[in-house]
């Protein structure tokens, strides 16, 4: 093979710098069951570059990164470092070839002084086998973290550094084992304005000394501040390659969202919406849930939107009082309501949680047991089990909600995911249950079980159920909802009405900051 | 729920063929006296393992059971030479044996010990507060009404055997037919999401490791009133066949699955196993050892049906 490899990429619209591509991902594809997580994606990564990739979620940004550090195997397509062919098997695999990653959660050991963590596994080792070369290894430890401008003390351990300092070790650690590449997910998202400015001069010092760097971003004005290249993917695929000179803020929100997915629109919204069934004011958790209010109404299905890790779990959590309650006021059915699992169940709110296999199901229990699980009050208010009672009771709801199932006693670890998803929504269904919150009811699920759940969805605020709705799948909040909330660092920073609601605008709202954040929002400007 | 009842059944075919082999080889096996004796004796490995059998179908463990027998028969022993009432002597040591799983229970809710570390911690305090209580001395000779609950008989049997019927009708009842019961079970298969679900976890584990303490308790009673004898160390050798006798029976260690007919199976097993050592004069210094072997079995079996069960599924 030609040691300098092709220059380009036949598409790529734009040539780089005059030097041949550092790093180059060749129409790399990788299936999941159900979904292509990434379709024939190409990517030149040049020396010295920054290189933005924006994307929604799920549109392939954490595929794309999990196939360059090993965590992923590519189905199809190749990866070329300088040209050559490689292959990436495993972390050590991308470690060797000088490819790193800042991912958003840290590895480091909190308990290890910064040195030994810079140096984890490799340490320097002195001439007698095996002994450690402490002298060397905080020398070597210090002159990285000087490079940095972090002046902490080698010894210091990990867990007394704040989050951007951190950032920098993790940085460090990089550069330590010689990285050329570094792979930086959202690295500004937990940092302040004034932090960010110095991750900034670090990445232009880095981009100096000849190491690309591919940052993925939300925030749009990062994208133009510090970004060489821009690549946009959206539902796996590349979109556009493209120089800021050559965009704006608002192309890239429509490159993001293309056109509308095939979700299945709601046959009619909700004219007049009924009592208030939940109603928030104020509400603040210890899972960082911040001076939230809302409320959902008898007969319609509100949004919840967001970016990952918006905060929009950890809301439902609050209000269900899976998490901690720290303040605000809240009512059920128009009656006050403290937040305990136990309460909310017994006046007939519901969750169907994101994570249904560690939080919604008894999994080595049949299908039967589940769907009762929620509902044991209602069935056997005497408190005496009757296995007739319970049987009965999950035959109607099997049948009801379709599931597929030989019999009710079949253990719901061996279903599909939408039927497994079915005997979640189920459970609520037995429990009597009157307000509902979906907290990503689609995951993972196929797009034909999808249908019926947002058929189900309808059916209940039909019948004058209210339903709260987390999805991260822009499409079907627009499709279902008959408005949104959208939040952000966990806030509500907007509310759209049903007339408002489009998937740019719910966007804007996710991801610019708003007032106050300034610094960052040079180029947010409305969309519509 | 065939599949268990294949594995109930594959237990009681495996008693009768320990009762085959122990009747081959020693003829003593086979008398009345003898089977009496182990039921008698099964009977009081039940009481312990039937309250442990729920706890562990919360994925929970209580290893101060062995401890909670010393200490409860050693009280009722020193009220019961106290007071003289065997009223006071039998309420005190089933309190004492509630007291210490509410304590268990305590820890492991409230300050979210692992039910490990919490139990085994208390294993100490329990047996230190026994020593202390006895401080080396033997207590001896109690009165023949009291001593009915441990060694007498009622139409040719041993009243123990009668408490252990009672209990695993009891017991089962509650497990099987009742809320409270069907909810441990999904408390064991996921805390998280029966807790999701509107099932007051917390309330449900306190009120199991206070039955199990209970039990306990109950079980140094009648432990106590067949010795007709009480020194400190008298619970020490309870702990393990009363897991093992759980874990025979077929309550997953993982929690969710099992329950009480099993543990009562486990409970002929083990003992039966006991006596055959005894039977057979494999000494004393064996004897825990072999047990262990057993337990450890059970588990292997437990582990790989589970393995093959989730392996099945994907």
């Amino acid at each position: 093979m030609d040691q300098r490899g092709p220059a380009l990429n036949a598409a790529a619209p734009l040539p780089g710098p005059l030097l041949a591509p550092l790093l180059e991902l060749c129409a790399v594809s990788k299936q999941f069951p159900g979904v292509k997580a990434l379709d024939k994606v190409s990517l030149e990564i040049y020396p010295g570059e920054v290189h933005m990739v924006l994307g929604q979620n799920g549109a392939g940004k954490s595929s794309l990164m999990k196939v360059l550090y090993g965590a992923y195997h590519a189905d199809e397509g190749e990866i070329r470092l300088r040209g050559e062919r490689v292959r990436i098997a495993s972390p050590s695999d991308a470690r060797r070839l000088g490819i790193a990653i800042i991912s958003q959660e840290f590895t480091l050991v909190p308990h290890l002084n910064l040195a030994q963590n810079i140096f984890l596994g490799r340490q320097p080792v002195g001439r007698f086998i095996g002994k450690i070369d402490h002298a060397t290894m905080h020398r070597r430890a210090r002159e990285l973290l000087d490079a940095l401008g972090l002046s902490e003390d080698t010894m210091t351990p990990a867990h007394k550094l704040g989050v951007a300092q951190q950032q920098l070790v993790e940085i460090a650690k990089a550069l330590s084992q010689n990285a050329r590449v570094l792979v930086m997910d959202e690295p500004s998202s937990a940092l302040s304005d004034h932090e960010v400015e110095k991750l900034f001069g670090v990445i232009r010092r880095l981009q100096s000394e000849g190491v690309a760097i591919i940052y993925i971003s939300h925030r749009m004005a990062e994208v133009f501040q510090l970004g060489d290249r821009i690549t946009v993917l959206r539902d796996g695929r590349r979109v556009a390659s493209l120089l800021p000179s050559e965009t704006t803020p608002q192309d890239l929100v429509k490159m993001m969202i293309g056109r509308s997915v095939d979700a299945g629109y709601r046959t009619r919204f909700c004219a007049e919406p009924g009592a208030a069934l939940l109603e928030v004011r104020g509400l603040c958790a210890a899972n960082g849930t911040k001076d939230v209010s809302l409320v959902v109404r008898a007969g319609e299905i509100v949004g919840l939107s967001g970016l990952v890790g918006s905060g929009r779990s950890e809301l439902v959590r609050a209000i269900f009082g899976a998490d901690t309650v720290t303040g605000g006021e809240l009512e059920l059915f128009g009656a006050a309501y403290r937040p305990e699992p136990a309460e909310a169940v017994r006046r007939g709110l519901a969750l169907v949680p994101e994570s249904r296999k560690q939080e919604g199901l008894l999994m080595i229990h049949g299908v039967a047991d589940n769907l009762i699980a929620a509902g044991l009050k209602i069935l056997f208010p005497r408190g005496w089990y009757r296995a007739g009672v319970a049987r009965r009771a999950a035959l109607a709801l099997i049948a009801r909600m379709k599931i597929a199932t030989p019999n009710p006693e079949r253990v719901v670890k061996t279903l599909s995911g939408g039927n497994q998803q079915k005997v979640v929504i189920g459970k609520w269904l037995c429990a009597q249950s009157r307000c509902f919150i979906f907290d990503e009811p689609t995951r993972g699920i196929d797009v034909g079980a999808k249908a019926e759940i947002f058929a189900l969805i309808e059916q209940l605020v039909d019948a004058g159920s209210a339903v709260l709705m987390i999805s991260s799948e822009l499409p079907e909040i627009v499709a279902l909802c008959d408005r949104s909330y959208v939040m952000r660092e966990g806030r509500i920073v907007g509310e759209l009405a049903r007339d408002e609601l489009s998937e740019a605008n719910i966007l804007h709202l996710a991801m610019h900051p708003e007032s106050g954040h300034g610094e960052h929002g040079g180029h947010a400007e409305h969309v519509h | 729920m065939s599949g268990q009842n294949t594995a109930l059944l594959a237990r009681i075919g495996f008693v009768l063929a320990l009762c085959l082999l122990l009747a081959i080889s020693s003829s003593a096996f086979l008398t009345t006296n003898n089977l009496l004796n182990v039921l008698r004796q099964a009977s009081l490995v039940f009481l312990i393992a039937s309250g442990l059998t729920l706890v562990i179908l919360t994925a929970g463990i209580d290893l101060s059971v062995g401890a909670n027998v010393g200490l409860s028969a050693c009280l009722c022993a020193v009220v019961l030479k106290a007071s003289g009432s065997i009223l006071l002597a039998v309420v005190a040591g089933l309190s004492c044996g509630a007291v210490i799983g509410l304590a268990n229970s305590l820890f492991i809710v409230l300050l979210a010990i692992p039910p490990f570390i919490a139990t085994y911690g208390m294993l100490w305090i329990v047996n230190g507060i026994t020593y202390k209580l006895m401080s080396g001395t033997t207590i001896e000779g109690f009165p023949p009404g009291f001593r009915f609950i441990g060694s007498g008989y009622w139409l040719g049997i041993p009243v123990p055997i009668y408490l252990m019927l009672g209990f695993f009708a009891a017991g089962a009842l509650f497990a099987r037919h009742t809320r409270h019961g069907r909810e441990l079970f999904a408390i064991g298969a996921n805390p998280v999401a029966a807790r999701l679900s509107g099932i007051p976890v917390r309330a449900r584990l306190i009120l199991v490791y206070t039955v199990c303490g209970a039990m306990a308790g109950l079980a140094g009673l009648v432990y106590l009133a067949r010795l007709n004898s009480a020194e400190a160390d008298i619970g020490d050798p309870m702990l393990l066949p009363a897991v093992a006798a759980v874990l025979v029976g077929g309550t997953s260690l993982f929690g969710g699955l099992g329950g009480l007919s099993g543990t009562l199976i486990g409970a002929v097993i083990v003992t039966l196993v006991l006596n055959g050592m005894n039977l057979m004069s494999v000494s004393t210094n064996w004897q825990p050892m072999i047990t262990s072997i057993i337990l450890l079995g059970a588990v292997l079996t437990d582990t790989l049906v589970r393995r093959h069960a989730e392996g099945a599924a994907k």
